[in-house]
């Protein structure tokens, strides 16, 4: 029975530490303001005020982090809007992909 | 995606609250992605969301049911592929403490555009007969009523039948919606004491099909804590081969059910593979 104990032991602090991270992410929310949730929202607004895009053709992908959270978002741009070079700052694209990405990593930690 | 398809809407429900309906729904969807199907578990319980900690996908939720519900998200923005089985995706429920955000419109559109892309929609109910229940119901075509062989658990399963029968789509169109009850926490050695409801209680009682047994087990609980369905986890545990069984079942094979017994009692507690 030790040696089962043992074994079970095994997977409690994997579930404190999600469940830490979790929790310390939606009791901020209660208090502050969605910050991916914000930054999410205007980034869309900022590029769709430059070229139109299909709202479909948007990915959105967040990733909650102890220290650090990331905010993914990919955006399909149409050719027909010529150099999509006025997008986005943070990463150049290759002349022939239609991608865009912005990856701002963000900092969520208690201010 | 594929637009040909035409998934069965599946849900599972209780009534009662912590039997095991989150672990279950978790357990059966993997099960039916590892075995090749297109699935996408919906957590209905809106403002207690856990399926999304129970797959281990928490910290990866954007857009929710209700965001979709209300236009502020597409679906398959709003869609979680998991990492783990690339057929299984997670449609979370929302933190907001408003169960009204879910309308019965909205519910019906999301069910219509899933159907088309996806072999089994899985819908986890949120425990009691309110609003969240009885929408997580009413498109199914099949129902897993989850329950413990003990009382409050089977008197409450038997209101939530009741309920399949007269709220659901299919009843309202005078057909029946399936119905398969899973027996969670069974603990044989309790029951071998005569201290639990047997098997046959609770089949007579019911009085419909019987759909799998799943053992008491603590690789559920470790599987849980770990955010990983039991059916992957530790898919040669007792449990775990259980809920494969259980989605053979699902999909209409005939497969023999055994009764977990424990005639060795501690013995088999020690080389617990043998419960089922």
């Amino acid at each position: 029975m030790r040696l089962f104990n043992l074994f079970r032991r095994g997977s409690a602090p994997i579930a404190r530490e999600r469940l830490q991270i979790l929790l310390a992410h939606e009791r901020n929310a209660v208090h502050q303001p969605d910050l991916l949730g914000i930054l999410r929202e205007e980034i869309l607004e900022l590029i769709s005020r430059h070229v139109s895009f299909d709202p479909d053709k948007v990915q959105i992908k967040m990733d909650r982090g102890k220290s650090v959270s990331t905010l993914a978002v990919d955006i399909e741009i149409p050719n027909s809007h010529g150099a999509p070079v006025m997008v986005s700052q943070t990463a150049r694209p290759a002349p022939n992909r239609r991608r865009k990405r912005a990856v701002p990593e963000i900092d969520q930690r208690v201010a | 995606m594929n637009d040909k398809k035409s998934a069965r809407v599946v849900v599972v429900t209780s009534g009662k609250g912590g039997v095991g309906k989150t672990t279950s729904t978790a357990a059966l969807g993997a099960a039916l992605a590892h075995q090749g199907e297109k699935v996408v578990v919906i957590d209905f319980d809106v403002g207690l969301r856990n399926l999304d900690l129970v797959l281990g996908a928490e910290r990866r939720v954007v857009f929710d049911l209700i965001n979709v519900i209300h236009g502020v998200a597409k679906l398959p923005q709003a869609l979680i592929r998991d990492k783990r089985l690339e057929n299984l995706y997670l449609l979370p429920a929302s933190q907001t403490r408003d169960k009204d955000a879910l309308t019965e419109d909205g519910v019906a559109k999301v069910i219509a555009e899933l159907r088309s892309k996806f072999d089994w929609i899985v819908c986890d109910s949120p425990a009691g007969i309110e609003r969240g229940a009885t929408l997580a119901m009413r498109h199914a075509d099949a129902a897993i009523i989850v329950t413990n062989p003990e009382v409050s658990s089977v008197r409450d399963s038997d209101r939530i039948i009741g309920l399949l029968d007269s709220k659901t789509e299919k009843a309202e169109r005078g057909e029946c919606v399936d119905k398969h009850l899973l027996i969670t926490r069974y603990n044989p050695w309790r029951a071998a004491r005569g201290e639990m409801l047997s098997i046959d209680d609770v089949l007579e009682i019911l009085s419909i099909p019987l759909l799998g047994i799943i053992p008491e087990s603590e690789d559920v609980l470790r599987a849980s804590n770990v955010g990983s369905p039991v059916t992957l986890n530790s898919p040669l545990s007792a449990p775990a081969r259980a809920y494969f069984e259980a989605t053979r079942r699902l999909k209409g094979e005939t497969i023999p059910i055994k009764i977990p017994s424990e005639s060795r009692g501690i013995f088999n507690k020690l080389f617990g593979r043998k419960a089922a």
